[in-house]
């Protein structure tokens, strides 16, 4: 299924047009997004995966209203919300320092957005507490900002976010902030609450393991540019660019020549000769040079019997556990990454040994 | 040396030490002990102790004990058979005072939180610039701006001249020696007071506070009142106590401006020290006036505890 029949399937929630954001002028101009296309779906976890100064943040805040595109549009739900200041945009933002109001309780903070909508004084305290009971947090109703831990005002913020029932929410790293064992916790949590409350959530994160475990559909993007919008899957087995490739897990990536195509099929010379097949997905080559990868995990040691895709001289061998990573260097200079599961043999694999490898064909692919 | 023996000599060594440091810390205190002795405690002593006193002939005092002065302040006697009247006259002049006070520390809260706003959401480079220009009328002398400030508001003075250029009146407003004239005084006077700790406290928040407020729903109006005005609050009270005193106590714009028609608390004062030779009334009148100025800030003091204990 290609992007737009998924799109003419699912109506967006948020969806960006030609959208750019120049900061400054003249010389010191920073373009912090660059002709962004993005749809994203209602009830959909969607999160911006990208290194940082990519304009994650910049896109969030256009989406939220906090700033002005230079061009280009976006809308809600099919209308135009471009030119609407924050307050009127049914968005809310988990912000990445929380921007918790200290001079509120708990319970303050969370009604804030229906006071400010003057929804009546009841349904404002009754939502309260179904947030407060939401998110765990019933007995702190009264505190005030600074009598909370870290992952406590985490949780203030998410509720006070989803209390006005929000047509989207918007998180910029929302879990940046915490340790590692309560980050997992909040992972699910957010999670969990997303299924829950049926709201668009879209996550901004620089975490790639972070965006392969919480999203439904993930855009990577770099330097202003969206470079590949996918389920976590298509990232992480269809990798279309080599920084996507790069950027999510490891890869190997190998040079080669495109000889033909047949279809989505390519026949790709290695630069050792060997000829394989490798899928184009999205690739635009023809012929000529380019880049084909394929994860550790797809590229098993060859057995006894078995003839090797490629060989090369086992340089270094990384045990980690559930696999044992296996660094080959090959004839023509270029490293490749062998993932066993388990351990191996440590008499037959030794440094300076040479070992087959095969790599399996339906999983190679050719980069942009 | 036993055990013992050394802690017996350790303990000693340790107490003589302590009573150096004690000696030390004690010079060490004396210049400012003695600086705050003379410019601040001996001149109230000599007040409260004058306030107790009764007027001289021609000014000063003669050692005599009386509390007239402090009876003075609200009672008149009756010529006749020495009985008490109540009279209004100094308790008028100081409700009008805490009135032109309060009037003119409100006047330069509306002007002031604005300004210090401004200033505030400038870059940072800019600011500085800004605040000393807030600063600048210090560099002149009040009296001479009070006259400054005469010749702007007087009958053929810059602000008549131009509204009736301009047609909007046709004869000039007579806004010198009133009320008005010391309201406009006392504001430009003490404005940069109510700009600069506004400035301070503004210039420490956090924006992201204000996008989560206009996030959440509210307007301009509404993030300026539930959220950057509650957090900006210690510098709008700091700034109200710091136009309000000395508004109180202002002695040169209501003599200049207010023409000396109209009496406020300081110039009653330095009427008893002068023409009226009463020294012992103007230092009672002083202290009263003091005694108002410490509940002002006592008043705050407790609201701050209150707020502290709720904030936890
Ligand atoms: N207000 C601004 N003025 C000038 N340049 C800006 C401004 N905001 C962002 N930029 C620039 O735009 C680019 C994108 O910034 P952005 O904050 O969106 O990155 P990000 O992907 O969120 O990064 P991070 O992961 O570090 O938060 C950066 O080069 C940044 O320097
Ligand atoms: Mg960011």
């Amino acid at each position: 299924m290609t992007g737009t029949e998924i799109a003419r399937d699912r109506k967006a929630a948020v969806s960006a047009r030609a959208l750019s954001k120049t900061f400054g002028q003249g010389e010191f101009a920073v373009t912090a997004l660059d002709s962004v296309e993005l749809d994203i779906f209602e009830n959909e976890f969607f999160t911006l995966l990208g290194p940082s100064g990519c304009g994650k943040t910049t896109l969030l805040r256009l989406i939220a209203g906090f700033e002005l595109p230079t061009h280009g549009s976006i809308a809600l739900q099919g209308q135009d919300i471009t030119d609407k200041p924050p307050h009127r945009r049914p968005i809310n933002t988990v912000f990445q320092n929380y921007a918790l109001f200290p001079h509120m309780t708990v319970a303050e903070n969370i009604g804030f957005g229906l006071r400010m909508l003057g929804k009546p004084a009841a349904e404002i305290r009754q939502t309260t507490e179904r947030m407060l009971a939401l998110v765990q947090l019933e007995a702190m109703a009264g505190r005030r900002m600074d009598q909370l831990s870290g992952g406590q005002q985490q949780r203030v913020a998410l509720a006070r976010a989803l209390a006005p029932a929000p047509k989207v929410l918007l998180l910029d790293e929302p879990l940046a902030a915490l340790d590692l064992k309560l980050r997992k916790n909040m992972q699910l949590e957010l999670k969990s609450l997303q299924a829950e409350t049926g709201i668009t959530f879209v996550f901004v994160t620089h975490d790639q393991e972070e965006a392969l475990t919480m999203s439904d559909r993930i855009a990577v993007m770099k330097s202003g540019k969206i470079l590949q919008t996918g389920t976590p899957r298509d990232i992480y087995d269809r990798p279309t660019h080599r920084f996507v490739a790069d950027f999510i897990g490891d890869i190997n990536i190998l040079e080669g020549t495109l000889e033909h195509t047949d279809g989505d099929l390519a026949r790709v010379r290695l630069k050792d000769g060997t000829r394989v097949s490798a899928h184009l997905g999205t690739a635009s080559a023809r012929s000529g040079e380019v880049s084909v990868a394929i994860r550790p995990e797809n590229v098993r040691l060859a057995g006894a019997a078995e003839a090797p895709t490629l060989t090369g001289v086992l340089e270094t061998i990384v045990y980690f556990g559930a696999a044992t990573n296996l660094h080959l260097r090959l004839g023509t200079g270029e490293e490749i990454v062998v993932r066993n599961p388990g351990a191996v043999d440590e008499g037959r694999y030794q440094p300076g040994a040479t070992i087959g490898a095969v790599l399996q064909p339906e999983l190679i692919r050719v980069l942009e | 040396m036993s055990d013992r023996e050394a802690q017996t000599a350790l303990a000693a060594a340790i107490a003589q030490n302590r009573r150096n440091e004690r000696l030390t810390r004690a010079w060490l205190l004396a210049p400012a002990l003695t600086l705050i002795l003379a410019i601040s405690i001996l001149p109230l002593a000599i007040t409260v102790v004058y306030s107790f006193l009764t007027p001289g002939t021609y000014g000063g005092v003669t050692w005599e004990f009386s509390t007239d002065s402090y009876v003075q302040f609200l009672f008149q006697r009756d010529i006749f058979d020495d009985s008490l009247v109540f009279n209004s006259a100094y308790v008028s002049i100081f409700l009008r005072s805490i009135g032109l006070a309060l009037g003119a520390t409100l006047g330069a809260l509306i002007l002031g939180f604005p300004t210090a706003y401004f200033i505030a959401t400038k870059p940072r480079e800019q600011r500085n610039i800004w605040l000393f220009l807030i600063t600048l009328p210090f560099w002149t002398n009040l009296l001479i701006r009070t006259y400054a400030m005469l010749l702007i508001i007087r009958d053929e003075g810059l602000i008549n001249i131009m509204l009736m250029k301009a047609g909007i009146i046709s004869s000039p407003l007579t806004i010198l020696y009133t009320d008005t004239a010391v309201f406009i005084g006392l504001i430009y006077s003490f404005l940069p007071f109510m700009v600069l700790p506004i400035y301070a406290s503004l210039e420490k928040l956090d924006f992201s506070l204000v996008e989560a407020g206009y996030d959440l729903y509210a307007n301009r109006l509404k993030v300026l009142f539930h959220v950057i005005v509650p957090l900006a609050k210690p510098g709008i009270v700091a700034g109200c106590i710091l136009v309000f005193i000395p508004g109180l106590g202002a002695y040169i714009t209501p003599e200049l401006l207010g023409g000396g028609k109209k009496l406020m608390i300081g110039n009653m004062i330095a009427m008893q020290f002068g023409a009226s030779r009463n020294w012992p009334f103007g230092s009672a009148a002083a202290l009263i006036l003091m005694a108002l100025v410490i509940l002002v800030l006592l008043a705050n003091a407790l609201a701050a505890r209150k707020g502290a204990s709720r904030n936890g």
